[in-house]
């Protein structure tokens, strides 16, 4: 006992001796008030009420995220600093990542509010993994340094594993869940294994330091040196994981399939921003000294993501499998505009990345309509939208139309600056794999928008349900099966095993779209159209993304 | 860059772009019923406007007039600039023509969701109005892309048999072909702004000035080739035409075949040519055989396939196959023939497919020449529209066409003398099958299920002012000639002089003094009179001026 007083005072004593990092608490207010709002939300979560359980605590996400959102614009005008003793540096780069992966996350809430996942996981435990995932991101994208990088990750990684299984009683959920956790460790391993690497032969954590020594690097570079080269791949496998890059993207369409679908939109656009946007600090910053060693080979890596995820998204009937290989092609697209290694490749991948973010949460909202209505995201489902909701059938064409390409849309100006970026940096044979790929891609965006308004809406009764391709138990009598969007997981699970479409004659005419669904498609294709037509503003939003990266040309 | 205006017109041709969109949205808004009807009234009005431009239009001012420029993209150097010149001026019009005329024949029929299809066409027309007024390069290509979605909806929502595969197969032949244009496009400011340390502008006038090297200009040559080849269509490119013809709703193939096709043959002159001179000297043999074979192959389908619609598509692959002929000669009769070629068959294949419609119409709905025949007889008034088409479509001495293929092939003489022999077979083989079409469908016995009655009102609203127009070209083929003549030969002055440096050089004199009197057997005589009567034929060596007010941008 009294040794252990003595201890701890030996211990107090210490402390007060150490001088801890300045905390530079401005700069942390997105951070701080993520992490604030998540443990909020969590305590709230255990309130008896079920009303405040449902309402409040979505509420109280919002407003974290809001509060986020509102210091990361006011910070968006101070010059960028390095804060915490080199660990975190808040400059365009992170705080666009940073808006990005917030209004995703707004957008997530807002789709689960009548969604099953967080009834099933609980109100509290489902937003505050949310949140904390969130501030992973927010973490990951602004690291300056190797441990904060691998923190970030870590921290955005763990809750998304979560909140893939959170409708624990749906085999698809779980295994989603399981595989996403497998699949992402190992990529974590792989990371951290690189890192441990680039730390061995630089002999520097902070990612200035890395620069610096490769730099002035005696023994040849990057070839010269195994340590740096296996360091440096390893971290490409360990990003590529995240981010789904190619040969590494066999998670994403079994995990966007299983995961319940606002979680499915989150990590679509909130991860593949934060990975697109660590990639771009870590390789056009830290390892930029070695751009014409790397370069080559994540070319590659982006022409073989392009190509795959173009060619895997063509056969696909699931629509969230077709957005998931839709996200790997745009994966490749995006990180084209990392491997020119300048400062118009970083702005031109910066605005694709918001670009991605408009075009494909119009999308998922109405995916998440449709899961409502039928049970399923099968394409043959959404024959005859055009006619039952005009706007989702709108926001949903127009989503697929801004990530072909079409001109009008956000997705072709974002297309024109990466083939600009490409061309200006010499990069001209991968310009064309992009076209390419933009082509091969039409395949699949018209078919789904084809499904939308060329087909005829089924008609009622069994025997047009079969002609649309339903299970062996077509034609069994459902009738109770309304429950569906208010939320019986029984019922799910019966429509899962069901064979998916059989019940949905019935219930397609009576279900209009919940007006937060309507809000999130409507805003986003509104956006995807506006900023096409008048980009300006984005661009502006952008511009000094590429600036802040020091050594760029 | 400063592009002087030579004349002016009460309204920005901003005003001109988007009024079909904003009457099409604005119609959108009444009762479905009412829509059409509205909206095929309204859209006089676009046609007015085009009218006071074409009224207020400077025929001997060979740059563009009218000019609308603003910053788009400023950080891209990316500019919404309009402006008409010799090149767009009639095919302007005729865009507005045939856009009215297909929604008159569309308001008069019950259409299926009449909001949605009004809309689309809105869009189509002026998207078709963008990629031709557009003076900027990625302007250009948004319109050129863009003028795709809405016939990708007209055919799979309105179309007939198996609309869906065809509409999607339409749409990724033609992206192959737009999508690397706009690499093309983008890659070509880059290069010339990299090339020649200038700020990035993708101004058609900007680009023409600075020149790229030669191997870039032949791969960026390639490039907008592609898209262009694919959307007129030529023949190894043609793969999408008869289904996606087969399929449309008639007016969307009116307007498709008659202008859309038309942006692509206009993209050679206004943009190839001018930017890529060496490079489209270069490819200029490649592209007259791709030309000659779409004509003969065109010519061998049209007078094979039973399907009256077919025979009408496969005609105009032949007619385009005549205009890149024409555009290729690079000679400035011969593309000044395919400029008014590209009027001539907009006005007569719209016209064709009309008429198409109302004869299957008589027909029992078929489009099968077996099931036509003796139509004729009770339809006097269709039947002599009909043949007003068929003389047009093929080259009658005194037709417009006759003199758009006649200069074509003026052209081609002049620069390769057995591509032009050859491709003569092509004005023989139109009038067997265009002949054939007319006398299947309007003589011989009559039809198993033909129930032949006189034009309508519904059919009369679109068929006879075409006919009319068709008509006035025929005494007055000037129309289109004398705007065009400053124009293409500025447009084709550098590819033209690049091919004059060439092996070609020792041959000039004479090439050019057979433009003032046709050589041999083809200084045929009332044509003879009718060029002699063209206003400021080309008379001289053209050599290549930079214009006074561009120099000064030039530094």
């Amino acid at each position: 006992m009294i040794k252990n007083a003595h201890a701890m005072s030996a211990l107090l004593i210490a402390a007060a001796h150490i001088r801890g990092p300045h905390i530079a608490w401005a700069e942390l207010s997105p951070i701080v008030l993520i992490a604030a709002g998540a443990l909020i939300v969590l305590l709230v979560g255990l309130a008896g009420s079920q009303m405040v359980r449902a309402r409040v605590v979505p509420a109280l996400a919002v407003v974290a995220i809001a509060g986020a959102m509102g210091t990361e614009i006011w910070r968006f005008t101070y010059a960028p600093q390095t804060i915490v003793a080199g660990a975190l540096r808040i400059d365009d780069l992170a705080l666009i990542a940073d808006l990005v992966c917030a209004v995703a996350a707004l957008a997530a809430v807002l789709l689960s509010l009548r969604a099953r996942a967080p009834r099933d996981a609980g109100h509290g435990e489902f937003h505050a993994l949310l949140l904390f995932s969130l501030m992973g991101m927010a973490v990951l994208v602004s690291a300056q340094d190797l441990i904060t990088l691998f923190l970030g990750l870590e921290l955005l990684s763990i809750p998304l594993y979560v909140l893939c299984a959170a409708e624990y009683r749906r085999e698809g959920s779980l295994e989603a869940g399981l595989k996403y956790l497998i699949i992402g460790s190992v990529g974590s391993a792989t990371l951290v294994y690189g890192l441990a690497l680039i730390y061995g032969a630089t002999g520097q954590t902070g990612f200035g330091g890395i620069a610096r020594a490769l730099a002035t690097h005696a023994s040849g570079g990057l070839l010269g040196d195994p340590l740096l080269l296996t360091g440096i791949a390893l971290v490409v496998v360990g990003f590529a994981f995240k981010a789904s890059v190619a040969p590494f993207h066999q998670w994403t369409p079994d995990v966007y399939e299983g995961a319940p679908t606002p979680i499915t939109a989150f990590m679509a656009t909130a991860t593949k921003a934060a990975a697109i946007a660590v990639f771009l600090r870590f390789f056009d910053f830290a390892v930029t000294a070695e751009h014409v060693n790397w370069a080559p080979a994540v070319a590659a890596l982006a022409a073989v993501t392009i190509i795959v995820g173009n060619v895997g998204a063509l056969g696909q009937g699931s629509l969230k499998r077709l957005l998931g290989y839709s996200g790997v092609a745009q994966a490749g697209y995006m990180l084209t505009g990392l491997v020119v290694g300048t400062q118009l490749g970083v702005s031109a991948t910066m605005f694709y990345v918001v670009a991605y973010l408009m075009m494909n949460l119009g999308a998922f909202a109405v995916i998440v309509h449709q899961e409502r209505v039928s049970g399923s995201d099968r394409m043959a489902d959404l024959a005859g939208l055009g006619r039952r909701s005009p706007p989702l059938a709108w926001s949903l064409t127009i989503a697929m139309l801004a990530l072909a390409g079409i001109p009008g849309t956000i997705g072709f100006i974002g297309k024109v600056q990466l083939i600009h970026a490409l061309v200006n940096g010499g990069y001209g044979w991968l310009a064309i794999v992009l076209v390419v790929g933009a082509m091969i891609s039409l395949g699949y965006y018209l078919r789904v928008v084809a499904a939308v308004w060329m087909t005829p809406a089924e008609g009622h009764g069994a025997a047009a349900v079969s002609g649309a391709g339903a299970g062996p138990l077509a034609g069994t009598p459902l009738g109770g099966f309304a429950p569906i969007a208010g939320g019986s997981p029984e019922a799910d699970a019966q429509a899962e095993t069901d064979g998916a479409g059989a019940a949905r004659a019935g219930v397609l005419e009576r279900l209009d779209p919940d007006p937060e669904l309507l809000l999130v498609a409507a805003v986003f294709a509104a956006l995807t159209i506006v900023f096409g037509v008048v980009p300006g503003p984005v661009f502006q939003f952008v511009a000094h993304a590429g600036a802040v990266l020091v050594g760029l040309r | 860059m400063i592009l002087t205006h030579a004349s002016s017109a009460p309204f920005s041709l901003s005003v001109l772009l988007w009024l079909p969109l904003t009457l099409a949205l604005l119609s959108a808004a009444l009762p479905a019923r009412l829509t059409g009807k509205v909206l095929a009234v309204a859209s006089l009005l676009p046609l007015a406007v085009a009218v006071t431009f074409v009224a207020n239009f400077n025929s001997s001012y060979p740059f563009p007039q009218f000019v609308t420029s603003q910053a788009w993209i400023p950080s891209l150097g990316i500019r919404y600039a309009l402006a008409i010149n010799g090149l767009n001026v009639s095919l302007v019009l005729l865009t507005t023509v045939l856009f009215t005329v297909s929604l008159a024949w569309s308001a008069l029929r019950e259409i299926d969701r009449p909001r949605l299809y009004y809309f689309w066409f809105g869009l189509a027309e002026s998207a078709v109005l963008g990629a031709f007024l557009a003076q900027d390069l990625i302007l250009f290509v948004a319109f050129f892309d863009l003028m795709l979605i809405p016939f990708y909806f007209l055919v799979g929502s309105w179309g007939s048999g198996e609309r869906v595969r065809a509409t999607i197969k339409m749409v990724i032949y033609t992206a192959v072909g737009s999508f690397l244009m706009l690499a093309a496009a983008v890659a070509t400011g880059v290069i010339a702004s990299g090339d020649h340390h200038t700020p990035l502008d993708f101004s058609f006038g900007v680009l023409q000035h600075l020149p790229v090297s030669r191997t870039d200009g032949e791969w960026l040559f390639l490039g907008f080739t592609l898209a262009f080849l694919v959307k007129m269509p030529v023949v190894p490119f043609h793969g999408w035409l008869a289904d996606a013809y087969k399929s449309m709703p008639i007016p969307a193939v009116a307007v498709f075949s008659g202008v859309v096709a038309k942006v692509a043959s206009y993209g050679f002159l206004a943009i190839v040519l001018p930017t890529f001179p060496q490079a489209s000297h270069h490819f200029q043999v490649l592209l007259l055989i791709i030309a000659l074979a779409s004509i003969l192959w065109a010519t061998a389908m049209a007078f094979t396939t039973r399907d009256a619609r077919l025979v009408i598509a496969y005609s105009s692959v032949a007619q385009m196959g005549f205009i890149l002929l024409g555009i290729f000669s690079l000679r400035a009769p011969g593309d000044q023939g395919a400029l008014l070629q590209m009027l001539n068959h907009g006005l007569v294949t719209a016209a064709a497919f009309f008429v198409v419609a109302a004869v299957a119409a008589r027909a029992g709905g078929s489009e099968r020449m077996d099931d036509m025949g003796g139509i004729a007889f009770r339809a006097p008034l269709l039947a002599t529209l009909f043949l007003v088409v068929t003389f047009a479509n093929l080259a009658m001495p005194g037709s417009s066409n006759f003199i758009g293929e006649f200069m074509i092939l003026l052209g081609t003489f002049q620069s390769h003398l057995a591509i032009a022999v050859i491709a003569t077979l092509g004005v023989v083989g139109a009038s067997f099958y265009a002949l054939r079409l007319f006398i299947g469908a309007m003589h011989n016995r009559v039809g198993g299920r033909v129930q032949s009655f006189e034009l309508g009102r519904a059919e009369a609203i679109a068929i006879v002012p075409l006919c009319l127009i068709i008509l006035v070209l025929a005494f007055y083929p000037q129309f289109g000639l004398s705007r065009s003549q400053a124009s293409v030969k500025l447009a084709i002055a550098p590819a033209a002089s690049a091919s004059f440096r060439g092996s070609e050089s020792r041959t000039l004199p004479l090439t050019y003094a057979s433009l003032d009197a046709p050589l041999g057997w083809w200084s045929y005589a009332p044509l003879g009179a009718g060029l002699a009567s063209l206003p400021g034929k080309p008379r001289r060596i053209y050599t290549y001026t930079t214009p006074p007010s561009q120099q000064g941008s030039k530094q």
